[in-house]
């Protein structure tokens, strides 16, 4: 085995040796001539610079809306989303939302009475959703306009902290999603927010439904 | 409030990066298909409202997901779908190679970014990861999970390196060993209960499957041990699995 990597070894050895002896001996005989080449090309080279195409594959914005927090009121809700479009069916959504609840109507008729304070009144929310566009196309507005629109159905796992604890919460729910431009939409979307909670003595499933309106930018 | 002005912030800054972007000169390309049809839209759903024939010249504006934007000779602006601009040359008749990420960015990857979900010793676990490659078996991650359980909620923070056995397989099996720290803090309707942090290690095998473009899907089990200030340390079973991003 050994003696063979030798063999090869100083097979090539020789051979990149040779040729590179080989090219220095032309280039000199070529020196030695002098004779101008038969044919002259002229061809021209065009200098292509591949500019690099502007993907536009995440979508970031703000939104704002209502969210009803079982037993606690329906309260406005600001938040923000971080999508990135997969492919041109499937995209993956990132977003965070909070809101300050109210009191129950329990702690508005005992009058003094508190379930919660100040601080565990607030209700955050962050998600991660998978997203699938069920109905692309147009939709018309007047006789002359044409929106670009898509009807998604989204869901996903997430957290929720509210009345001094983290929960883990699902959602599931339905958006719209307007694009008067191409960098541009506007969301109208409708979600469940699910979590057991154990606060009123026993535990249940909660639901909390959102609706909100939204804008976000291509990028 | 705070995460939402990070977030916008965030934005701030991406759509500052894009505009910079935008500014070179669109990439040209000639038909070479009978024709090419023009959707209004980057999608399925859309109609076609044009066709460019063979030979004419096509500016790229942009890009989202497996659609471009062109713009033709004549000034109309639509989106085309990849296929369509496969048989398409460059401006010096060489055939167009369309940009597209495949797998052999994956085998290049130097960044990852995931989320995961799962089970954690019955708790239900969402888990975030950043990873770096270091060489191609090798990476180093860095994980952050928020489990949430009946009677109590932890946060894990953990360092892991990770070795992938077969790198250059669309589907391979890795194993893991890590270590970091674990709060926990009891669920709030429980009374006379205190916070507290421990440290552990754990060992973990799991599977990674490139999917498309940037995506990967990954699942794991990995087998904690708390060392606890008790008595005895505890040990702790995860399962999980989800999709990863990486560039």
């Amino acid at each position: 085995m050994e003696s063979r990597f030798l063999v090869l070894f100083l097979a090539l050895t020789f051979a990149v040796g040779g040729l590179s002896g080989c090219g220095r001996d032309r280039l000199v005989r070529a020196e030695d001539g002098a004779q101008p080449p038969v044919i002259e090309p002229d061809v021209e080279r065009r200098e292509i610079q591949t500019a690099k195409i502007d993907t536009e594959d995440f979508e970031v914005g703000v939104f704002l809306g209502q969210l009803s927090v079982e037993d606690f009121g329906v309260n406005n809700v600001a938040g923000a989303r971080l999508a990135y479009h997969i492919t041109e069916s499937y995209f993956v959504e990132l977003a965070a939302g909070q809101t300050e609840t109210e009191l129950t109507s329990f702690e508005r008729l005992s009058g003094a009475a508190q379930l919660l304070t100040d601080s565990e009144r607030d209700y955050t929310y962050y998600n991660v959703s998978l997203g699938y566009n069920i109905f692309p196309g147009e939709s018309f507005i007047g006789k002359n306009r044409a929106l670009n629109t898509t009807t998604y159905l989204i869901g996903g796992v997430g957290k929720t902290t509210f009345a001094g604890d983290d929960r883990f919460t699902l959602n599931v729910g339905l958006g719209i999603r307007i694009m008067p431009l191409d960098w541009l939409a506007v969301h109208a979307d409708f979600r469940d927010h699910i979590f057991d909670i154990d606060l009123l003595g026993k535990e249940k499933t909660s639901h909390n439904m959102e609706a909100h309106l939204g804008v976000t930018f291509f990028f | 409030m705070r995460l939402v002005l990070l977030v916008l912030s965030l934005c701030q800054l991406f759509v500052a990066a894009a505009a910079v972007g935008a500014e070179r000169a669109p990439q040209e390309v000639v038909i070479d298909d009978p024709y090419i049809e023009l959707h209004t839209g980057p999608g399925r759903g859309y109609p076609v409202f044009f066709v460019a024939e063979r030979g004419e010249h096509v500016a790229l504006l942009k890009r989202r997901t497996e659609w471009f934007k062109v713009k033709i000779e004549r000034g109309e602006e639509g989106w085309v779908h990849r296929e369509q601009l496969r048989t398409t040359l460059n401006l010096d008749g060489e055939p167009f190679d369309v940009p597209d990420v495949g797998f052999g960015e994956y085998a290049d990857r130097r960044w990852e970014v995931g989320a995961l979900y799962g089970d954690f010793g019955g708790a239900n676990v969402i888990a975030l990861y950043g990873a770096r490659s270091l060489t191609p078996n090798l990476s180093g991650e860095v994980w952050v999970s928020e489990v949430l359980g009946r009677f109590s909620d932890s946060t894990v923070a953990t360092l892991n390196i990770v070795h992938l056995m077969y790198p250059d397989w669309r589907a391979s099996p890795y194993f893991t060993l890590g270590a970091g720290v674990i709060k926990t803090s009891p669920k709030a309707t429980l009374v006379a209960t205190v916070d507290r942090e421990d440290s552990l290690a754990q060992a973990g095998v799991g599977v990674r499957t490139y999917l498309t473009r940037r995506f990967v899907f990954r699942a794991e089990y990995k087998a904690h041990v708390v060392f606890t200030s008790r008595d005895d340390n505890e040990e702790v079973r995860e399962w999980k699995a989800g999709f990863s991003f990486f560039f």
